[in-house]
């Protein structure tokens, strides 16, 4: 589906006679409208404080809405068009959240079209997707948005048959009165539906869950499948326009570093350049704002990168040009080694570590990652009369549309933001400093439309960058070897100082990523958090702290059970201790992925679980020729629970393969688990990346690598000959939802850690494995 | 001007001959199904057939192929091995984001031309120069087979 017919579509939702439309007295936005997209990531504000504290979709800016009006309409030749707002970018969002309206509306799903949101979170609600919440949070509004539609059709037919309302039914597509057998479709049921009241919400009648036709059942296959299998899938770098112009822009190397001096003679004589024109750096700290640069603008993208090539440019790179990543890492590790400020302290570390039969510790590293999504960032703006235009890969519409504005001192309503599918985001499209560039850009040449592309070298130089982290963990342990002590340091550089640039601790969003909030039986327990300043760009990367957090605790526990001679598996449940519903807060973790720590405590019962399918599918304990060996990690985070044994094989050069992984994951009750299952299989192959190739280093402030030979990602040859994923089976929907694109992958670089050890008794404790197993 | 057959269509493009032929597709003529992800034959997002090779278009001035015969993925479910290829990414779910699956299908279908019942190490080595970044290549395998296995070559 095109850009154009997703807009034309979704103009029809809201303006076309044909439409589910009345007027609702009912109230149907909720939520605190804050307008950050800082508080997106859940950073605290005064303001936020004072008031009452909202959780999960309640505690999102702008909430949510479930009002039918807004995401259903139906055409009298039965076609039901269902909206998406929240942003495609390979979780299956746009086939998962129409099919929760479709089933509570009984449509029939090839008689569904699905229409992609502009960027109007006070249309409909929180449209920022990120965090692994769009099914957890919109699983009950899209419910009763398809129920109260289906209800409208049912008054409607009852209407018109003279019966009462009870006596008809909704079925595939069609209202039914059984006993006279008489029945509509939806189609010729649209107009007088329209004219229904939207049922109040505690009238609402939701379809008991044994008669779901698509939630939890898997059947349906993906809504843009069939475009992206035939080339007419639309991306972000995919938009095309009328007299468009295409830009590449030359963007300072080093973070808060601005042009001293630039000569574009050359590159003007390029055929196809246009223009050349600059944009002015954001003043620090950077938040989502365009790092500055030059533009070069041209008759296609070709030219414009040939033109910047030909661009002489003298960069001013101020105080972060001395960043270097071999320097960073020795001030990390120091800082490792000194007591800092005190997170978490359960009992007394110190007197029972003195105490104990024994003392380990051990420090783990893991560099900077960059997304590096295949779809490169790419957006395009146009003004006209006033108004601006958008069309982007944007996993947050509304923070496009208010920035775009800010940036061009617009009204955010003479912004509209057309969000096309991603190709990729991982978290880096949550940052649209693209779509500001050519926002900039557009009105540089007079509101001409201009699509800015970056090259994989923008892409890798430029990036929000994933942490870099020394994690130091100390134990003392009971004569067993059982720890009866626990210190975990960690230290890194925070996505706190993309927003304020004082910030060197880790905040509670980070902290709550699987460092703060370790849910073991051990009594004494101390986590600290030493100072860390940035010198690049932090942003969140798919499941953000919880991939350095993860490493080092899953390690560490391994290591622990190593040293007492103990079953790494068995060992590991027995430090996570008997089942135990535990409070969040009450282990020093106030944010608890912004859900209420009532309704989401943490269960241990269910991490064991997890930990105890993935061990028995995969055959824990077989036994495997030399040189092979099985690891397991199991992690909590996004609210789901989740674990991985993987297989590996060493070979006598050292050459490393995955034969296989086993993950089991908890996540509540499904909607669509084959998408469950991919994005798990996903997940791995992103883990082993980050386990055995990720790396961004800097030296004189600039990312050394530049493309995908120096940062190399997971081909097919490396990646698991098969990935095995085991849904822990839930049918009771009155149950809490859990994130699924993320919490797949902290638990995967342990767990290959501790199967390379398992088959060569080699311990890694630094990241990517690279060529440490080569003998 | 440089004459291009495309999909068994005649395009004429006006840009200079070291333009690689992705931005000729992209920008000039409009097929934007073949993806840019690397510039530098890296990733095989660009992935087209030239005279039935597969050649990453990011790197390939237009000049060398005037007048070859150029299949993109607009154009590939013309013939069976295509077809089936589409169909399987369909019936196996293979996308995710579904940005590189332009050029991983375009891959395969040379593979599959070549080899119509490939080993799982053919697979590997024919792939290998396509990136996914969702991780997606478990079942970028089993849908080949499954092409290969309903035998549309």
């Amino acid at each position: 589906m095109s850009a154009t017919v997703v807009d034309r579509v979704l103009r029809s939702a809201g303006e076309d006679s044909v439409v589910v439309a009345n007027v609702s007295r009912r109230r149907f936005l909720k939520g605190m409208s804050l307008g950050g997209f800082v508080l997106a990531v859940g950073v605290a504000s005064p303001a936020r404080a004072q008031e009452a504290k909202k959780y999960g979709r309640d505690g999102m800016p702008n909430g949510w809405t479930d009002n039918p009006l807004v995401f259903v309409s139906i055409a009298d030749d039965g076609t039901v068009t269902i909206v998406c707002h929240r942003s495609e970018m390979g979780q299956g969002v746009r086939t998962g959240m129409p099919m929760i309206v479709a089933d509570e509306l009984e449509a029939d799903w090839k008689r569904v079209r699905v229409a992609q949101a502009q960027g109007d979170e006070k249309k409909f609600g929180n449209q920022d997707t990120d965090g692994s919440r769009s099914t957890r949070h919109f699983f009950e509004p899209m419910r009763r948005c398809g129920a109260a539609a289906r209800m409208m059709l049912e008054a409607a037919a009852a209407e018109q048959w003279k019966v009462p309302v009870g006596e008809v039914a909704a079925k595939n597509h069609e209202v039914v009165h059984k006993a006279s057998g008489r029945r509509l479709g939806y189609g010729a049921l649209a107009k007088a539906a329209a004219t229904k009241s939207v049922p109040e919400r505690t009238a609402i009648r939701l379809k008991d869950p044994k008669d779901f036709r698509y939630i939890g059942k898997g059947q349906l296959k993906l809504v843009d499948g069939p475009d992206i299998a035939t080339g007419k899938a639309m991306y972000g770098i995919d938009t095309r326009l009328p007299d468009m112009l295409y830009a590449v822009v030359a963007r300072p190397p080093v973070l808060g570093g601005k042009v001293a001096k630039v000569d574009d003679t050359e590159a003007l004589k390029v055929p196809g350049v246009v223009k050349v024109v600059q944009i002015e750096p954001s003043p620090l700290p950077v938040h989502f704002n365009p790092v500055g640069g030059v533009a070069v603008l041209a008759r296609n993208t070709w030219a414009a990168m040939q033109g910047r090539q030909a661009l002489k440019i003298t960069w001013d790179d101020g105080a972060n040009a001395s960043y270097d990543s071999t320097t960073y890492k020795t001030g990390l590790e120091e800082s490792a080694r000194k007591p800092g400020k005190v997170v978490r302290n359960d009992g007394d570390f110190d007197k029972a570590a003195s105490g104990a039969a024994k003392r380990h510790q051990a420090e783990y590293y893991i560099p900077h990652l960059a997304h590096a999504t295949m779809e490169p960032p790419a957006a395009t703006a146009r003004i006209v009369n006033g108004k601006c235009e958008v069309w982007g890969c944007f996993q947050s519409p509304q923070a496009a549309r208010d920035l775009v504005a800010k940036r061009l001192g617009m009204s955010a309503d003479d912004v509209t933001v057309n969000v096309t599918l991603l190709g990729g985001g991982f978290g880096r499209k949550s940052k649209p400093d693209y779509g500001i560039e050519a926002a900039v850009l557009s009105k540089a040449v007079d509101g001409k439309p201009v699509k800015v592309t970056w090259t994989r070298d923008d892409d890798l130089h430029n990036a929000y960058y994933h942490t870099v982290s020394v994690e130091h963990l100390e134990a003392g342990v009971d004569a067993s070897g059982k720890p009866v002590a626990w210190l975990h340091r960690s230290v890194a550089p925070t996505i706190l100082s993309t927003f304020n640039a004082e910030a060197k601790n880790e905040f509670a969003i980070e902290l709550g990523m699987g460092v703060i909030n370790v849910p073991f039986a051990i009594p004494n327990v101390r986590i600290e958090n030493p100072e860390a300043v940035a010198h690049t760009r932090i942003g969140w990367f798919r499941s953000v702290s919880n991939i350095p957090h993860a490493f080092a605790v899953q390690s560490f526990v391994a290591e622990l059970a190593a040293a007492a001679g103990r079953d790494p598996k068995d060992f590991l449940l027995e430090v996570i201790g008997p089942t135990k519903v535990l409070n969040p807060e009450k282990l020093g973790d106030t944010w608890n992925h912004g859900e209420s720590p009532d309704r989401y405590p943490i269960d241990t019962g269910r991490l064991r679980r997890v930990i105890e399918t993935a061990a028995r599918e995969a055959g824990w304990g077989k036994k495997l020729p030399k040189g092979q060996g099985l690891g397991i990690a199991g992690h909590y985070s996004f609210v789901s629970y989740i674990a991985a044994v993987t297989h590996v094989a060493v070979d006598a050069k050292g050459v490393m393969t995955i034969p296989r992984v086993d993950v089991a994951v908890d996540c509540g009750p499904t909607v669509n688990p084959d998408r469950v299952r991919s994005q798990m299989e996903g997940a791995v192959i992103m883990g082993v990346g980050v386990a055995t190739l990720g790396e961004i280093t800097f030296k004189n402030g600039r990312v050394e690598q530049n493309n995908f030979d120096s940062y190399q990602v997971t081909r097919m040859p490396e990646a698991p000959r098969e990935i095995r994923v085991h849904i822990i089976p839930s049918s009771d929907y009155t149950k809490v939802m859990g994130g699924v694109g993320e919490p797949g992958v902290p638990p995967i670089p342990p767990a290959i850690c501790n199967a390379i050890f398992a088959a060569t008794g080699k311990r890694i404790r630094r990241l990517p494995i690279r060529d440490q197993l080569t003998v | 001007m440089i004459a291009l057959d495309i999909n068994g269509k005649r395009q004429n493009v006006d840009v200079p001959g070291e333009t690689p032929l992705l931005w000729a597709l992209r920008d000039e003529i409009g097929l934007t199904g073949s993806k840019f992800g690397c510039g530098m034959a890296l990733c095989g997002a660009c992935t087209v057939h030239v005279d039935g090779q597969p050649v990453r278009s990011c790197i390939t001035p237009i000049s060398t192929v005037a007048n070859r015969k150029i299949v993109t993925i607009e154009g590939v479910g013309a013939d069976s091995v295509g077809k089936a290829l589409q169909a399987a990414w369909t019936d196996v779910g293979v996308p995710q984001c579904g940005y590189c699956q332009a050029g991983q299908i375009m891959s395969a279908a040379a593979l599959l031309k070549r080899t119509p019942k490939p080993t799982d190490k053919q697979i590997d080595d024919a792939m290998a120069g396509n990136i996914c970044r969702c991780g997606t290549y478990t079942r970028i395998r089993a849908a080949i087979k499954q092409a290969a296995a309903k035998g549309g070559a």
